[in-house]
């Protein structure tokens, strides 16, 4: 018995350090920050929010290139939203904000918002069936035909992007911008909302050459830029960056921090499941207490 | 693992109590019927910035929370060997089972597309990354592990007394072998379901911690640690044996029978050591992240997580220390149940309160819809679980009637008469 009891104390002791080690060498291997994401070709788009007049074109090319309820083109030339704060929904996958810039800034700032297909985006980390794709090209796709519509997406998003069809009994969707995939995967043209851009508010390419871009735009105009771009490290960086002139966090992107969201729950899950060492192990250990138990009880009887 | 003297509640299914119980339970089912038919939209008040509400925090974080009940007292009986506690692991594994159910039906309600519910489970859609997959899968193994766990009380209740009558006459035979097959292999291997259920537990019961993380820049700073999960599992453990002596009382009083003091004393005497190791991992993890300035900087969120820390966990342990409390059965029954309600509101409050999309306009308040289905599923539940009590020997017969006598009584085997009545039309296993 008592040879037993020592067998079984040095067996769990072994099977609680299996399971510690696994978790720390899980937490040392950055091997859980993957992501599709081809960092040498994927593209991207510089938004320069100073260069924005507001005109709505983008929304107009939005609305014609992707499933949306149909509007006029005249519906976009109305101004007055502009005075109210907007955030893209079920029948916008992008919105035009005025940038409320203190009164010592003169010029009127607008910003442009959409999906910032992130580099590791928290949504497709997130999602049960993997509906949510980060593709190698840079858009972070969905497919309706997996969605379960848990909305963890949803959650997930620090940019709270995503909108939902709630009012649609069947087949709802998660909507939100596509970075028209097909149109610049397939097709090799710009995004919809880049083309009706008239004033080139809005730089289709590399994420890599738009970040040289953007670092030469700020050197050449310090007076006119924060030396900041907005995107290029945020939540691991995102495909969509921002320049701008007055605190971004008006322009509806707020101050994030830079480590990519899904780290620390795909450590976490991943340590928790590591070659399934940890469970086994825990598995293991409550055998061997059960057994010493039964053992007990064979020797001395039931207890009562 | 014999019966230990459990035994059918011989009691009417419909009392006054269990009318209205009847009448919230209707009405639930209409709304979650009309939901699934029609829509998210008109029964929620979920928005793009409050995508889950409380059908996601009620139903199945705090439900599965709340079930915790079932693998803390199969470990203490089955593992750690406390056969004295034997008689209180099946009204646990009955609420554990039934709990998962409905923690199933409920999530069913808020999916979007619930007729996908399957989807994860195809390997062509797995997604190692996601936490919910991985709670998802784990949810769906353990009410698995559950059922089967509760066959030897099916077998111990109908073997050798299967009588059909009818047209059915003709399946006694095969469902008798069944039967016997069932009792012959998990006899033996029952234990390999129970420290399965056990690893599950400890699986699923973290990694419900572990969603929220997902979203640091929306979580308040006072619920959102990286230890979450670690938070998640100790509260799911301290809570398992409240639990079950919260419904043993409520049981035994709507049964007519005195509360088991004897055994829920005893029970209740663990609840210090393992609340205790919560409270403490709680109040350190605070202090290590500085995070009490916000918990007294005042507000909505300041003063929910001041309601759970103080109502829900250092008020409770401190009355569970005492033994005089321990051994009173006002005492007691208060004690569980504050735990149980403060092991209810943090999860309410990790998924809802804490909760804080950067670009609000409006708060998240339940509509009534979705308020009449939470409550619907619980008052179903409770009938659920009354119905199966009188049906199965899961109760532990009063010990004023020895219990060989009263599981004799029901020889060829029939439904409790008072059961029949309401439980026969919904159930189409029996006739
Ligand atoms: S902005 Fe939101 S929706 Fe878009 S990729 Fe990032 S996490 Fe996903
Ligand atoms: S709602 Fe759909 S896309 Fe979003 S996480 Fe759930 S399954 Fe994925």
């Amino acid at each position: 018995m008592t040879l037993d009891r020592r067998g079984f104390l040095k067996l769990a002791a072994t099977g609680t350090a299996v399971a510690a080690g696994s978790l720390a060498a899980a937490e040392a291997g950055a091997s859980t920050g993957a992501s599709a994401h081809d960092a040498a070709n994927a593209f991207g788009v510089l938004v320069d929010t100073t260069l924005c007049i507001g005109c709505r074109k983008c929304e107009w090319g939005c609305n014609q290139a992707n499933d949306l309820p149909k509007r006029e083109r005249a519906d976009f030339d109305d101004k007055t939203v502009l005075e109210t704060h907007r955030r893209p929904d079920v029948t916008a996958f992008t919105v035009v904000n005025r940038v409320a810039a203190p009164p010592e800034v003169r010029q009127a700032a607008f910003a442009k918002i959409q999906c910032m297909h992130c580099v590791h985006p928290a949504c497709a980390s997130a999602c049960i069936v993997g509906a949510l794709r980060k593709q190698p090209e840079g858009p972070v796709t969905y497919d309706a035909w997996k969605c379960i519509g848990c909305r963890y997406c949803m959650v997930a998003c620090p940019f709270q992007i995503p909108a939902y069809e709630y009012s649609r009994a069947l087949e709802p969707r998660v909507m939100k911008c596509s970075f028209c995939f097909d149109r610049i995967v397939k097709e090799g043209r710009q995004p919809s909302c880049i083309e009706n851009c008239p004033e080139e508010a809005l730089t289709f390419g590399r994420r890599d050459d738009l970040r040289a871009l953007a670092h030469a735009k700020i050197a050449a105009n310090p007076d006119r830029y924060l030396d900041h771009i907005y995107g290029e490290s945020e939540v691991g960086g995102t495909s969509w960056m921002y320049l701008a002139g007055v605190d971004f966090a008006r322009a509806d992107l707020p101050p994030l921090d830079n480590q990519a969201p899904p780290v620390l729950t795909e450590t976490i899950q991943h340590g928790v499941f590591k070659n399934f060492v940890p469970p086994v192990a825990l598995y293991g250990l409550l055998g061997l207490v059960m057994l010493s138990h039964r053992r007990r009880d064979g020797e001395t009887g039931e207890e009562e | 693992m014999s019966g230990h003297h459990a035994a059918p509640v011989r009691t009417p299914f419909l009392t006054r109590g269990s009318a209205a119980v009847l009448a919230v339970a209707l009405i639930g089912i209409a709304v979650y019927l009309s939901r699934m038919l029609l829509g998210l939209g008109r029964f929620t008040n979920l928005t793009d910035q409050w995508p889950w509400g409380i059908w996601i925090a009620i139903d199945v974080a705090t439900g599965v929370a709340l079930a915790a009940g079932g693998f803390t007292s199969a470990a203490l009986v089955y593992i750690f060997g406390r056969e004295r506690f034997h008689p209180l692991v099946r009204p646990a594994l009955l609420t554990a089972a039934l709990g998962y159910t409905f923690v199933v039906i409920g999530l069913l309600a808020d999916l979007g597309r619930w007729y996908n519910v399957w989807h994860p489970m195809l390997p062509s859609m797995w997604q190692g990354n996601s936490v919910l997959f991985e709670v998802g899968m784990c949810v769906m193994v353990y009410l698995c592990v559950l059922y089967i766990e509760f066959v030897p009380i099916v077998v111990e209740r109908f073997k050798g007394k299967v009588a059909l009558r009818g047209a059915l006459a003709g399946l006694n035979r095969p469902l008798e072998g069944i039967l016997r097959l069932a009792d012959a292999t998990l006899s033996r291997f029952i234990w390999v379901f129970i420290i399965a259920g056990v690893v599950l537990s400890c699986l699923h019961q973290s990694s419900l911690g572990t969603l929220m993380l997902i979203a640091p820049a929306k979580m308040s700073p006072i619920w959102f640690t990286p230890v979450m999960p670690a938070l998640f599992l100790m509260s799911a453990i301290a809570v398992g044996f409240p639990m079950i002596i919260f419904e043993s009382m409520i049981a035994s009083r709507s049964f007519g029978r005195p509360a088991e003091m004897h055994l829920l004393s005893g029970l209740a005497r663990m609840i210090p050591f393992l609340l205790g190791v919560y409270a403490l991992a709680k109040v350190a993890d605070l202090t290590l992240r500085d995070a009490w300035p916000h918990v007294f900087a005042g507000g909505a969120q300041s003063t929910m997580f001041l309601i759970e820390l103080i109502g829900g966990v250092l008020l409770p342990l401190a009355l569970a220390s005492m033994e005089r409390i321990r051994r009173s059965p006002a005492g007691l029954f208060v004690t569980a149940t504050l735990i149980v309600l403060g092991v209810a509101l943090n999860r309410i409050n990790v998924f809802l309160v804490a909760y804080r999309p950067p670009f609000t306009e409006t708060t998240y308040a339940p509509a009534i819809f979705e308020i009449l289905l939470t409550s619907g599923l619980i008052a179903t539940l409770v009938l659920v679980y009354r119905a199966a009590v009188l049906v199965f020997p899961v109760i532990p017969a009063p010990e004023s009637a020895p219990a060989e006598h009263l599981s004799r009584v029901n020889v060829p085997v029939r439904i409790a008469p008072a059961a029949a009545g309401v439980f026969q039309p919904t159930d189409g296993t029996e006739s």
